[in-house]
């Protein structure tokens, strides 16, 4: 059987900095698999070499069938069937709704125009935001804004969506609106790679949960293993600070010491990565 | 800082000693002491100034009827020729120079940043007469539409050295996150560049091209160094032409208001575009 992504021995470096240090794992048609970890763990950057929007420094990286690490393979064609949500929309915002579900209809897929309208505005209803097709993003929350930019992927008919902390960027009264459409989408049998903070979200949609830290996957299994009960003491500290924040305690729980001295390697390097992403 | 409300005196508190006047008083004087100093100045130049020369000299109602028509239907629509055409060639120039800038290839970064280097470095002034008298000289070469052609391409050259540059700025102003999301959709580069980047860039660098367009109309003045006729003379020499030619100064005073006519709205609609551009942020 073919997986929808398969990822073997994936390496990224960013300078000297190495963020991924050895990736393996695959995700089946129709699976929902949720990536977990702290903030520089390398998730976001692993989930941008699925669509190579980060060239890895080595590994193999396999969509549907097609090696995206081979050098002959044509991105351009290959990345029609994967659609990706930013954590920060990235609509654009010279575009309303509507254009910005057509676009790239109109420019890459060629759908005559009146098809493309009719599918944009099928899947602006689809997200619930049917109603905002002529508004421009600066016009619209964040939640719609995230909405219409799931709704600007799934036009393009992908057989694979990838989630980069799709609600981080949002307030949180509005992170319901995005999870309800994501819900949906996992319903329907879409196959999904999502990488989030949302743990209920993991816990209920994810068939699987991959949990990452320093570059590496520390544990990963069902949701109600990784995140119910989880068997790595990293897995269990980052759980523990995520899910009760409020009983954190200053620099971690003492019981866990030992963890963190290992867990101190990747941490001079935790801002960078980020700072790669968002930069220039 | 707070330390006039602390009413406890100890060693490290103790408030400021009261001088006379209170910042309040001091601050009405200072005033008064500006708007008094405008005023002295204000009045002298009304008591200096002859203000019968500087009617019959500057605003001299007979020769300004002399400058009508020709200062609107000759000059005024050259000076306009010579900016737009020299604009349209800077623009398009600038673009392609700025893609070259950012493009992959490394000779065309290079090509292009000599480019800039070059026009932006020489006084457009010179660009314009090795255009003008230079090339034809040396090789013969004969610039389409006579002084026209000419001016289109030496003003342009000169003014898509700075365009370049503020098209570059607008592209890489461009967040990063909108070509991902094109180039995500499948987007070619090129295609996200076009489609995507470009538009916005523009809309940025709309008030920056404006400015240029105002410096252009100006740097038009330079024309005449390239030896115009009547037919193609522009505003600066026709104003200064009739103003030598009379021994009177109002026509040149008149040729500058006909440049004022022009760029004072088109620096309203720049301010214009800049607050609307900050609102739709």
């Amino acid at each position: 059987m073919t997986h929808a992504v398969e990822i073997r021995d994936l390496h990224k470096s960013f300078g000297a900095l190495s963020v991924l240090r050895g990736i393996d794992f695959t995700v089946d048609p129709g699976q929902v698999v949720c990536v977990i970890g702290p903030s520089g763990s390398g998730k976001s950057t692993l989930l941008r070499c699925v669509n190579m929007l980060e060239t890895p420094t080595s590994g193999k990286v396999v969509v549907n069938g097609a090696e995206l690490t081979d050098p002959d393979c044509d991105i351009d064609a290959c990345r029609r069937t994967v659609g990706m949500v930013f954590q920060q929309f990235n609509l654009f915002p010279h575009m309303t709704a509507l254009q910005n579900v057509m676009i790239a209809q109109l420019r890459v897929l060629k759908r005559g125009k009146a098809d493309a309208e009719r599918i944009a505005r099928e899947n602006l209803e689809k997200v619930g935001v049917g109603d905002k097709a002529d508004a421009y993003p600066a016009q619209l929350s964040g939640g719609q804004q995230q909405r219409v930019a799931i709704a600007r992927a799934l036009a393009m008919d992908p057989s694979l969506m990838l989630f980069d902390e799709p609600t981080s960027a949002l307030d949180p009264e509005l992170v319901g609106d995005v999870l309800a459409v994501m819900r949906k989408l996992a319903q329907d049998g879409m196959t999904m790679l999502v990488v989030t903070h949302e743990m209920a979200f993991a816990r209920d949609v994810a068939d699987h949960v991959v949990f990452m830290d320093g570059g590496v996957i520390v544990e990963e299994g069902p949701p109600d293993r990784v995140i119910g009960d989880p068997q790595h003491p990293r897995t269990r500290t980052f759980l523990k600070r995520v899910l009760d924040p409020t009983h954190a305690e200053v620099g971690g729980a003492p019981d866990v010491d030992a963890i963190h001295a290992g867990k101190d390697a990747p941490e001079p390097g935790r801002a960078a990565p980020s700072g790669f992403e968002h930069g220039a | 800082m707070s330390t006039t409300t602390v009413e406890p005196s100890g060693p490290a508190g103790t408030p400021p000693e009261r001088t006379g006047l209170s910042p309040r008083k001091r601050r009405r004087i200072s005033l008064g002491i500006q708007y008094a100093i405008g005023l002295v100045v204000l009045v002298a130049l009304v008591i200096v100034i002859d203000w019968g020369q500087v009617g019959e000299h500057f605003f001299d109602p007979d020769e300004i009827v002399k400058l009508f028509p020709n200062i609107f239907l000759i000059a005024m629509k050259n000076t306009v020729i010579y900016t737009v055409s020299a604009y349209v060639v800077g623009f398009a120039l600038g673009l392609v120079v700025a893609l070259m800038r950012l493009s992959s290839v490394k000779i065309y970064r290079w090509i292009a940043l000599v480019y800039v280097e070059i026009f932006r470095g020489l006084p457009a002034l010179l660009v314009l007469m090795i255009i003008g008298f230079g090339l034809p000289m040396a090789l013969g070469v004969q610039m389409p539409f006579d002084i026209y052609g000419k001016v289109a391409i030496g003003l342009g050259l000169a003014a898509s050295a700075y365009m370049a540059e503020t098209f570059r700025a607008g592209i890489e102003a461009v967040p990063k996150g909108q070509v991902e999301a094109a180039r995500s959709l499948g987007m070619s580069q090129s295609r996200a560049m076009v489609t995507i980047v470009v538009p916005q860039a523009l809309r940025i660098v709309i008030p920056p091209l404006t400015n240029e367009l105002v410096l252009l109309f100006k740097d038009s003045s330079l024309v005449s160094a390239l030896g115009i006729t009547a037919a193609t003379v522009e505003l600066t020499k026709f104003g200064s032409d009739m103003g030598i030619t009379a021994g009177d100064t109002t026509p040149m005073i008149v040729a500058g208001m006909s440049y004022l006519v022009i760029t004072v709205p088109l620096g309203i609609a720049v301010r214009k575009l800049e607050a609307r551009q900050r609102k739709g942020r």
